[in-house]
């Protein structure tokens, strides 16, 4: 199973890429959720997937019994996910008031920071 | 000057003014209980560790060096804040500059009783910062700025050239414990890397300490006001640089290499600088310019090493913090109620500013080197010093007896000439008056410390000067012993011979003012408008750069990145021969049933569906596809914790760009044509490049100790059946909570940015920008 | 906005309950599955839910806190359990624990476990539950 993840890991990180590429901010914002997914996917997967044992102690027990999931990988994609909702939250609102204020979703267009002329 | 408008006087500034006070002088207090011990011969150590992976402590050597420096540090400091609250205390900015004048306090003791190479540079550098705010204290003015960037660039570069120094030599001395790396002198001066250490330690103190070539920015500094120069430009700050090469003496010093460096640099900035002195006629410059003398004439004496030589600077080095101090406190005084430094429209003030003429006078009579003042010791040995080694003596001598001269001439007039005389009435912004005894106090405790010492040379002998001079000597036996007088030998006729000098010099020092003026003219070699020259080049070539990175197009930048990912990527796996590797196939399929397929075939379609549609709906649809797909993953293998938050953000993005699409009815998105093949190659590269590393990454073995760890340490240490949870909250918990700070920021960053930034474009403006 | 009557009647009773197993998560999150994270989420899902029905306004009258100053205050939480520590004189963010009522001849017996690490997963409840609701409410309220 970890190499078909590897390979639908890579299709979602062609996509994002692809997306991130755009010229639309809109899209770079999918590519940006994507390619959030994507990486949880790399770390969860690099961990090696075990199905039906999650990494609990059952009662009574002092260590888990059998083999169960490695929970490092586990910790770390879990506060990358909200991480990542954090980021995703920010660049949205970025993307909405750029919106509002430049009336432009196209990236080439938002050129304030760095206008046109090269350099002032 | 006054930037807001709330004018409340304060008596003596305020609480933040007594504060200011009481702190330094209950540090005086605090550390002259070491006196003793340390005067005995024995340095105290105390040490708090820090960060003891990486062998950083909070140690602190209190050592006659140290403990002379923290000494001055804190017994000026305490007459200089309480100058400061007259002088001050009335500025609406008041507190803040007593905050930075504090913050540098705190950066300079730490430095000088930091035992820990690396602490000690955190230190320097807050000295650095806190001296820039400080300059930079009247920041309305352009001159201020200036000179603030400008010292801080020139001791910051220098900071990170020290930094440099710092872990060469804690690497090759295997600590980074002063006390452990100064015993270790013969060993680090035979390793190959001693050159380069010595460059950059003296690359960073040279810097620090002005001398010559980076002594440009020390004049400038006297933009800050008055009671700064007196303690951060004359005593304490410009000392760190000195203070540093006399610190690492032991372990650095005795070569030729630093005997030589030493010797022709702060020999040319003392006979340089002494002159520059006579030239000016703002009397803060002329002090400003003693000061760079004597910083050379420190490092001098540090260079030749001598025992004589050692114990000259440090009989010097309180000598002169004593009298500079109290030169710049008088000058600022005299600023303060006359309103001028010009040295030629100061005349007579003696007798409208008794006291504070007192305290200048015995400044002044002990720069001069007049006995039975301290400044005659520290001048005799010096001489002595110079004339008993066996190397440069006649440069050292020579350097020495010219800057003497000159001091002579600077104190005349810096106050002989202002005080006595006629009073030029009318000449002066305002009416000459007495200042307050908060004022006058600075200047006449100091004056009499220096009268003292040079009555009574054996108690600073014993409390300053002998232990000084063991720890920068490295030899605890060396007999330290200071005298006024004993004999008429070649030292003393010197002496005679610069006073005589000194004299004439400064009855034609008006006309010969007016002739350096005109040499220096003529020299076309300037180091101030140079480092514009220099900045102006750093700024050319940062906006030549910029032109040829910075297109301004997202686009291409993004290209950019993800190429080099690309090229980075694929090149390592190229060259490294990762790829070499077979994977089980049949392994692979083993076990795999409909939902496994289903979730592959379903997460894989919703990517390329939402990077080929134009219809945003179907984007986000497909995307909420991705996103329960790879909750379902998390479930499938084990992860309930994951797949449940998963499933909850996944939740809230759908609600968030709904909302948001909700409000922006014209968000569409539009076609998209242009060079779309490229950039799917470029996606196509990524894709497989991240799919190849990953199959690498698997076929190589795991290692699960961390992992077990976790297992078997979860309930019998953590009390937690949740090995997960119990990661989150008490293994790492100094991460998570790293990770829930960048939560907030992200939060607040977006309410700001919601709340806080809308252009005056009205909703006809955007509509209008959309034609 | 028309928003629907029976959504407006359910999200109270829906809120609440949310709410109620929101706590629930984060109690039991040091046994099984559930922590500070899935809690806050589930929290903050609930109040999503109140405001898409009543509006941000409402919601923020029902919060009775700002929710960005829930989640300051939910840091400062969370550094306080960490600062804890050091006063017995160990790292940062060593857990201390107290056994409420535990019996000390029977080590399985860990009566009513109190730890400074339960305090931090508060913190991480009310960091995560402010920060979205800081998120979603500002959103929905700009026009």
């Amino acid at each position: 199973m970890e190499i078909l993840v590897a390979i639908m890991v890579g299709v979602l990180v062609a996509a994002s890429v692809y997306l991130m590429l755009a010229r639309n901010v809109l899209r770079f914002l999918f590519g940006l959720i994507l390619i959030s997914n994507a990486a949880n996917l790399i770390i969860f997967a690099s961990g090696r997937l075990t199905a039906e044992a999650p990494p609990l102690i059952p009662e009574g027990a002092d260590a888990p019994l059998e083999t169960v999931a490695n929970a490092l990988p586990q910790a770390l994609v879990l506060t990358a996910i909200v991480i990542g909702f954090g980021l995703f939250a920010f660049a949205l609102t970025l993307v909405f008031r750029t919106y509002q204020n430049l009336g432009t979703l196209n990236s080439d267009e938002m050129r304030l920071a760095e206008p046109e002329e090269g350099g002032k | 000057m006054a930037k807001s408008g709330a004018e409340v006087p304060r008596v003596y500034g305020g609480p933040a003014g007594w504060i200011s006070v009481a702190v330094p002088a209950a540090i005086f207090a605090w550390m002259l209980q070491y006196v003793g011990p340390v005067s005995d011969g024995n340095p105290v150590l105390l040490a708090l560790d820090w960060v003891p992976s990486m062998d950083i402590r909070l140690s602190v050597l209190i050592d006659g060096l140290s403990l002379t420096f923290a000494l001055l540090i804190s017994g000026i400091g305490a007459l200089v804040t309480l100058y400061s609250t007259k002088y001050l205390g009335n500025h609406p900015e008041y507190p803040r500059f007593v905050l930075f004048l504090m913050m540098f306090m705190v950066g300079m003791l730490g430095l000088v009783l930091s035992d820990n190479l690396i602490a000690l540079f955190v230190f320097w550098e807050i000295t650095t910062i806190s001296s820039y705010l400080l300059i930079g204290f009247s920041s309305d003015e352009a001159k201020s700025r200036r000179s603030a960037l400008q010292a801080l660039l020139v001791t910051g570069t220098g900071g990170l050239a020290l930094l440099a120094g710092m872990i060469l030599l804690g690497n090759v001395a295997g600590s980074f414990e002063l006390s452990v790396i100064l015993t270790q002198g013969e060993a680090i001066r035979a390793h190959p890397l001693y050159v380069p250490i010595v460059i950059l330690f003296l690359a960073g103190a040279f810097t620090k300490s002005a001398q010559f070539p980076f002594h440009f920015w020390l004049p400038n500094a006297m933009a800050a006001p008055t009671p700064v120069s007196a303690y951060l430009h004359s005593a304490t700050m410009v000392k760190a640089g000195v203070y540093l090469m006399a610190r690492v003496n032991p372990a650095l010093g005795d070569s030729e290499l630093w005997f030589w460096t030493l010797v022709i640099a702060g020999g040319f900035t003392t006979v340089f600088a002494s002159i520059l002195a006579v030239r000016q006629t703002d009397i803060k410059q002329v002090l400003a310019y003693t000061t760079l003398m004597a910083l050379g004439a420190l490092t001098l004496f540090i260079g030749t090493g001598s025992p004589d030589a050692i114990k000259g600077m440090m009989a010097f080095l309180v000598v002169h913090s004593l009298y500079k101090a109290a030169l710049f406190l008088m000058i600022g005084i005299v600023d303060h109620e006359t309103g001028t430094r010009e040295a030629d429209r100061l005349r007579g003030l003696g007798r409208k500013m008794p006291l504070t003429f007192l305290g200048g006078a015995l400044a002044a009579i002990s720069m001069a080197g007049i006995p039975p003042f301290v400044g005659f010791i520290g001048k005799e040995f010096l001489y002595k010093a110079g004339l008993g080694h066996e190397q440069a003596t006649w440069w050292i001598t020579g350097t020495i007896f010219a800057a003497s001269v000159l001091m002579f001439v600077a104190a005349g007039i810096a106050v002989l000439r202002p005080f006595t005389g006629k009073l030029a009435d009318a000449d002066t912004p305002q009416t000459p008056h007495e200042g307050p005894w908060a004022m006058w106090i600075g200047p006449i405790i100091l004056g009499v410390f220096s009268l003292g010492f040079g009555l009574f040379p054996d108690t600073v002998e014993a409390w300053l000067v002998a232990p000084g001079t063991w720890a920068v000597y490295g030899d605890y036996d060396y007999t330290v012993d200071l005298y006024l007088f004993r004999e008429a030998n070649a030292a003393f006729l010197l002496s005679l011979a610069t006073f005589a000098t000194g004299a004439f010099l400064y009855t034609v020092h008006r006309p010969m003012r007016a002739w350096l003026g005109r040499v220096m003219e003529a020299n076309p070699i300037k180091f101030d408008p140079g480092w514009d020259r220099v900045l102006d080049g750093l700024k050319a070539v940062a906006g030549w750069q910029t032109r040829i990175l910075q297109s301004g197009v997202l686009q291409r930048y993004i290209f950019t990145i993800f190429a080099t990912l690309a090229i980075g990527v694929g090149a390592t796996m190229y060259l490294k021969d990762v790829l070499n590797f077979r994977v089980d196939w049949a392994a692979e399929f083993d076990g795999l049933v409909f939902k496994h397929w289903a979730v592959l075939v379903f997460i894989t379609a919703g990517a390329i569906l939402t990077a080929i549609t134009s219809s945003r709906m179907t984007a986000i649809a497909a995307l909420g596809v991705v996103g329960i797909g790879v909750a379902l993953i998390f479930i499938m293998f084990s992860a309930p914790d994951v797949a449940i938050t998963q499933l909850l953000v996944e939740t809230l993005v759908v609600v968030l760009v709904a909302v948001a699409m909700l409000k922006l009815p014209h968000l569409g998105l539009a076609k998209d044509r242009k060079r779309r093949p490229v950039h799917a190659a470029l996606a196509g590269v990524v894709g497989v490049l991240v799919t190849l590393v990953m199959v690498a990454v698997l076929q190589g073995e795991i290692d699960l100790a961390i992992t077990e760890y976790f297992e078997t340490a979860s309930w019998p240490e953590a009390y937690g059946r949740n090995i997960v949870n119990v990661i989150l909250v008490d293994f790492r918990a100094i991460d998570t909570f790293g990770e829930i700070a960048v939560v907030v920021i992200a939060a607040l960053s977006a309410y700001a940015l919601l709340r806080g930034t809308r252009y005056g474009n009205t909703d006809d403006e955007i509509e209008e920008g959309r034609k | 906005m028309k928003t629907s009557i029976i959504l407006v009647a359910a999200t109270r009773l829906l809120t609440a309950l949310l709410l109620l197993f929101s706590i629930f998560m984060l109690l039991r999150g040091h046994n099984l599955p559930g922590g500070g994270f899935i809690g806050g989420l589930i929290g903050a899902t609930g109040f999503v839910l109140y405001a898409i029905a009543q509006g941000a306004e409402a919601t923020r009258r029902t919060l009775r806190y700002e929710p960005q100053n829930i989640a300051m205050v939910g840091l400062g939480i969370a550094l306080a359990a960490g600062v804890f520590a050091a006063f017995f004189g160990e790292a940062f963010f060593t857990g201390q624990w107290w056994f409420a009522g535990a019996d000390p001849s029977d080590p399985d017996d860990k009566g009513l476990p109190i730890s400074s690490v339960l305090v931090f997963d508060i913190g991480v409840y009310l960091v995560v539950f402010g920060s979205i609701l800081t998120l979603v409410l500002a959103l929905e309220e700009e026009v």
